[in-house]
């Protein structure tokens, strides 16, 4: 069957999560172009929205026509010819207003699970529990004589275990968005052994017309993304554990963030990463990479610790930080949390004393926002990295170590046959984790 | 009607024919411009601009340009009339009937008689023009000039469906999404094809260059803070037909931009009404306005043959030629457009425009600076504002008030020239100053 048929009756499951509705709302972005072709103007394009609540579902139309209306004006030169034909569209804006009603006339919300059953293919965002996802795909796969190929988002349990539980028999493959779908670029890929090529030709055509990169990855519980993230966060709390002989537990978490925010130049510090990605999701991702980590102990303590406390960061449906580790104001770190004590220690107590010790920003430190937008990055960056060696002050001294730790994980993730090659771990971290750098770099 | 037509012959009486030659007027009587005020042009590039904070309204640019202008002739008690110069705020700002803010601008302005005038890009030569007519009418001894425009109310990709309103509507539906970068960048296309492509785009470099450059200079342009490396460079990225326009970058373009300008025009004896003596004013000497039918296409997409006219007109009625300029502020909205404005201005004959820019003759060290304080690319480009801003700029750099943006006005060539285009060629204003 041709891509184009495939795309006519299409299902997203968890349609009105964060991941779920964007891979809803790229897919229909796609489906809308499909819908468009000459070639294809008597195919009926379909594609249901499938969650648990209404209440979620009726969110979602709202955040998808506002996701169609960005599309448009981002592509409004595009969508000018598209229309052209109609003689009432004049204004960008009436274009843009049409391009929407025409993307959300694909879309059917519903919270029956038989809207699945004529579908050919299902993208699968539900949570991360192993056994939902093999419910789900197991109950669409019996009912459903078109069979379906399966794109699972799973971040983090390997396909082929998924496959065999599900009964799939290779109609299936990982497809992991990074959150949030409709703005990242970049998407791991995992093949098992067993996956059939009509779904790698399928999968290679649909992330080229959304104009995504992706990095394959080996089949292994974590992947690239999160191999690498977990390990990123098992050391920081080893870090954490060293300074806390010398300082209490928020000011090692304080100090922790910030030489991985600052010394380090990321878009955010490890602890921030984990409010935004969720102390939740982040546990679970753990637990299930856990059974699969022989040689090593994928559990954190601190993470732990902090759901223990029902402290789970996350984001509100807004966008917005939900407290976690750090208590937050207007973006910025305010607090942070003690599972100890549960309560939250303001920063402005204990920061200036952190500050001290860590020391100054070597020269030539820039924001992680300014040297990505320099034109000599790459330059600025091995100078400033050559002053972090030489400094001597514990900040720069902490921040060699972490440096080290970066390119050990990336090879670690190599050696295992997690990923295929370095390339493919640092392009992860740079477009997927927007590091200004790779782990495996010239400045150490 | 009867005082209709009394203004109307007066208005007649204005223009008397030049001795000189027989084709052009002179001005029947002196006319000045005094106490020039700019706002900050506002939009991205400017540290203050926020998309999603609260920013000042249009009544506040009016407010500010006004008042900065009345306090330096008086107060409002020596206004005789006010000319608000508005583009497009009935669809920006969901605001019409600007005229009745100048009584808001300051209480003793209420029952003045007041005007608003609008011709797209040109509406504040317009204004600027209706002000001049005024005391040649003398209906007025001082009158008070605000253009003004507030277009970051709303995202570009709907600013350029209210700025196509300059052009015919029923070109709207075939014209690209960003309407009038589509129409210079097919004059770009022709000017490319017939003079060659490589050094007319090295010449919108440069000229994107200078004015970012003289931006820099002047604390009120919306490039001041620019800080970017390598202009030229940058200015050099290729267009990308498929997310902008076929033959232009944005750095071709002038941006989105929020600001107001204000200016007295005055008579003699509005001089000595606001208390300032000639070396604090500009004289205008020359001033030419044209036309071109907004239903038709140029003529030749490679000049702007109205420009052409209205400069010719301007100055004629001033009697001067291009060697007695010291400063043109010239409507640079476009790169290509201000290389093809050179070559109209008479500066460079047709396809040599490219040659002019690149040998430095338009940078402020060279034969004839242009656009001291960035023009319409680096200044910014509030629309109504635009012509108003460029009559300030000019009488700023002859009165020597032009701060770090200063350039030197030798003896010799005491005269200044702007020209304001409204739409694709089609409404100009081109005025002549004159040092006192």
């Amino acid at each position: 069957m041709k891509y184009e048929a495939k795309l006519e009756n299409v299902t997203v499951l968890g349609a009105a999560g964060k991941m779920g509705s964007g891979i809803l709302f790229l897919t229909a972005a796609e489906m809308t172009r499909q819908k468009f072709l000459p070639e294809n103007k008597n195919r009926d394009f379909t594609l249901y929205a499938l969650d648990t609540s209404n209440r979620a579902l009726s969110g979602l139309i709202s955040y998808i026509r506002e996701q169609a209306w960005r599309f448009a004006e981002k592509n409004i030169v595009a969508l000018r010819k598209t229309y052209h034909d109609r003689a009432d569209l004049i204004d960008n804006e009436h274009i843009i207003r049409q391009y929407a009603q025409d993307l959300l006339s694909i879309i059917r919300p519903v919270t029956r699970m038989e809207s699945a059953f004529d579908s050919n293919i299902i993208f699968e965002a539900v949570s991360e529990n192993p056994d939902l996802k093999v419910q789900l795909m197991s109950t669409i796969n019996k009912n459903n004589p078109n069979k379906p190929w399966f794109f699972t988002n799973t971040s983090a349990i390997p396909i082929s275990w998924l496959d065999e539980q599900a009964g799939l028999n290779g109609r299936i493959m990982g497809v992991h968005f990074y959150n949030p779908p409709a703005v990242q670029k970049l998407l791991e890929v995992v093949k098992t052994e067993n996956t059939r090529p009509e779904l790698s030709y399928f999968v290679a055509e649909y992330i080229k017309n959304l104009k995504k990169i992706y990095v394959p990855s080996y089949d292994v519980a974590g992947f690239i993304g999160n191999g690498y993230f977990m390990r990123d966060i098992l050391f920081a709390e080893r870090m954490v554990n060293e300074l806390k002989e010398n300082f209490s537990y928020v000011q090692a978490v304080y100090m922790v963030n910030k030489i991985t925010q600052d010394f380090l130049i990321r878009p955010m510090g490890i602890f921030q990463l984990v409010d935004y990605v969720g102390i939740d999701v982040v546990q679970f991702i753990m637990s299930v990479m856990k059974p699969y980590a022989i040689k090593e102990n994928i559990h954190s303590t601190l993470i732990e610790n902090h759901i223990n406390n029902i402290v789970k960061g996350g984001q509100y449906p807004d966008g917005r930080q939900k407290d976690g580790i750090f208590k937050y104001e207007k973006g910025q770190i305010t607090a942070v949390y003690d599972p100890d004590k549960k309560r939250y220690f303001n920063v402005s107590e204990f920061s200036n004393e952190c500050d001290e010790y860590l020391g100054e920003l070597p020269e030539g430190w820039q924001t992680w926002r300014k040297i990505n937008r320099d034109s000599e990055k790459d330059e600025k960056l091995k100078k400033y990295f050559e002053n972090l060696r030489l400094s001597k002050k514990p900040g720069a001294q902490l921040a060699m170590e972490y440096l080290r730790k970066f390119r050990e994980i990336a090879s670690e993730l190599v050696k295992n046959k997690v990923a295929f090659k370095f390339d493919d771990v640092n392009a992860v971290l740079l477009h997927g984790f927007h590091h200004a750098y790779g782990p495996v770099n010239d400045y150490i | 009607m009867i005082i209709y037509k009394i203004v109307m012959s007066q208005m007649s009486l204005s223009f008397i024919k030049s001795p000189e030659n027989n084709s052009s007027m002179k001005l029947r009587k002196k006319v000045y411009m005094i106490a020039g005020y700019n706002t900050i042009s506002m939009g991205t590039g400017r540290s203050e601009f926020h998309p999603k904070k609260p920013r000042p309204g249009l009544e506040d640019y009016i407010k500010e340009a006004g008042e900065n202008v009345l306090s330096q002739i008086g107060g409002a008690k020596n206004v005789d009339e006010c000319v608000i110069a508005n583009f497009i705020a009935s669809r920006y700002n969901k605001q019409a009937n600007l005229a009745a803010f100048f009584p808001y601008i300051d209480p003793n302005l209420t029952y003045k008689p007041c005007i608003r005038v609008e011709g797209a890009c040109a509406t504040g030569g317009l204004g600027l023009a209706t002000g001049i007519k005024s005391i040649l009418a003398e209906t007025a001894d001082v009158v008070l000039v605000v253009g003004v425009e507030v277009q970051n109310s709303v995202k570009a990709v709907y600013g350029a469906d209210i700025l196509a309103a300059a052009g015919w509507y029923k070109e709207r539906k075939d014209g690209h999404a960003h309407f009038f970068p589509g129409k210079f960048s097919d004059r770009a296309g022709a000017y490319f094809e017939k003079y060659g492509r490589g050094k007319t785009r090295k010449a919108m470099a440069r000229w994107y260059t200078n004015a970012i450059e003289n931006a820099r200079l002047c604390p009120t342009a919306q490039e001041f803070e620019n800080s970017q490396k390598n202009l030229e460079q940058l200015a050099l990225t290729e267009p990308n037909p498929n997310m902008f326009v076929d033959h232009l970058n944005v750095y071709d373009c002038s941006k989105v931009s929020d600001g107001a300008s204000g200016i007295a025009i005055v008579s003699e004896e509005g001089l000595k009404r606001c208390g300032i003596s000639k070396k604090d004013a500009i004289e205008v000497v020359g001033l030419g306005q044209a036309e071109y039918d907004l239903t038709k296409a140029p003529d030749d997409p490679v000049r702007l043959t109205t420009t052409d006219l209205a400069v010719k007109k301007a100055l004629e009625m001033a009697g001067i030629n291009h060697q007695k300029l010291a400063t043109v502020e010239c409507h640079d909205c476009f790169t290509i457009a201000a290389i093809m404005a050179v070559e109209a201005m008479g500066f460079a004959k047709p396809g040599e425009g490219s040659d002019f820019i690149l040998e430095g003759h338009t940078s402020r060290e060279g034969k004839i600076p242009f656009n001291t304080t960035g023009g319409l690319i680096g200044w910014g480009h509030p629309t109504g504002a635009t012509g108003v801003h460029q009559a300030v700029t000019i009488w700023e750099q002859l009165t020597q008030r032009a701060g770090q943006s200063q350039i030197k006005i030798p003896t010799a060539r005491p005269y200044a020239l702007s020209v304001n285009m409204g739409g694709d060629d089609k409404t100009l204003v081109s005025i002549v100053y004159k040092k006192c």
